[in-house]
């Protein structure tokens, strides 16, 4: 990427501003070395969706550096970006970012094309399919929670197909079910609570401080 | 504290977590509490010696490398009666009853194993 592309990155506000583009400058070319690099036209939305990816991605480190009890029980944080990223701009970013974190995940942890990566793709495309139906509950009802529950039963149902259907055709792996089952209910609520919080936050401060002034006054 | 993070809760997401939280209860009752076996799988030396539905009460003589192995069906239950291995494991743990049960008798290598009539095939054990 060259160092002008990143001049125009957008501020991760996800409005389309206007990329200013500067007069073809022959004096300073925008490439080093334009023989050995091709270059990429990106657009603001590219970048912001690529950052939003990083944080998920970093989020998954995070994660994985959190011991589990039962192996495969794990709490998704990465899906709280996820969920962010598709009350605020859409489902098609949000698959954008939650399809590039499970791809850049599984080569940073080495797991591209294992049954891990294909795990987490299965849970992923499932979660995205249930929360393209789930966004147009009515959002006087339904919030950030209800999107979570869903998508992480979607991402269980996705994952049990995969080993069930690939990796381990028996029947006993019915026994899992509810344990899965039960820790997609919990971590689900309670990464829609964070992902609530973080969106309402800024409103909130504002009452609060309201609040304050109207006790001091 | 517990206040505040309540209220980013809406009525649809109450409802989703309860109607989540019955299903997962009763997915759990369904799938934990395990259906009653139909037949019994008999192996010896890995290979399937006999299939028996439970519905007829008979004994069986399975022949292992130590000696015969005597399985008993009554009441669609299955044991295994007798057995000459030292420590005697699969005969003390009793009546098999539930699909998916199963009673090992390493050293003469003989089991049984309780299945239900929705067994699906499994590719890992044949």
């Amino acid at each position: 990427m060259t160092a002008s592309i990143i001049e125009h990155q957008d501020l991760g506000t996800g409005t389309e501003e206007p990329v200013a583009t500067a007069a073809p400058d022959l004096a300073r070319p925008l490439i080093p070395n334009p023989q050995s690099s091709i270059p990429l036209s990106t657009t603001p939305q590219d970048h912001h969706i690529a950052r939003m990816a990083a944080v998920a991605l970093g989020l998954t480190l995070i994660e994985n550096a959190i011991p589990t009890p039962l192996p495969g029980v794990k709490p998704g944080l990465a899906n709280i970006v996820t969920l962010i990223v598709l009350t605020r701009y859409g489902w098609r970013v949000a698959a954008w970012v939650s399809l590039l974190r499970v791809l850049a995940g599984s080569l940073l942890f080495g797991s591209f094309l294992t049954p891990g990566f294909f795990l987490s793709l299965a849970g992923a495309v499932c979660s995205l399919v249930v929360l393209a139906f789930a966004q147009h509950l009515p959002t006087r009802w339904f919030g950030a929670v209800s999107h979570s529950i869903y998508a992480a039963f979607a991402h269980i149902t996705g994952q049990m197909l995969v080993v069930y259907l690939w990796l381990i055709p028996h029947a006993g792996i019915t026994y899992l079910i509810p344990i899965f089952a039960t820790a997609a209910l919990i971590f689900g609520t309670v990464n829609g609570l964070i992902a609530a919080r973080f969106m309402n936050s800024k409103n909130e401060m504002l009452i609060h401080e309201n609040n304050e002034r109207h006790e001091i006054g | 504290m517990y206040s505040m993070a309540l209220q980013h809760i809406k009525i649809g997401d109450w409802l989703t977590i309860l109607f989540g939280s019955i299903g997962i209860v009763m997915l759990t009752l369904k799938l934990w509490n395990g259906e009653l076996a139909d037949k019994a799988i008999i192996r010896s030396g890995g290979k399937i010696f006999r299939e028996v539905p439970l519905s007829r009460d008979q004994q069986i003589e399975v022949r292992g490398p130590l000696g015969i192995s005597i399985i008993t069906i009554q009441n669609r239950k299955a044991r295994i009666a007798s057995d000459p291995s030292p420590r005697q494991y699969c005969v003390r743990q009793g009546w098999l009853q539930q699909a998916g049960e199963i009673a090992l008798c390493l050293p003469n290598q003989v089991s049984v194993e309780m299945a239900g009539s929705k067994k699906q095939y499994d590719s890992l054990n044949y």
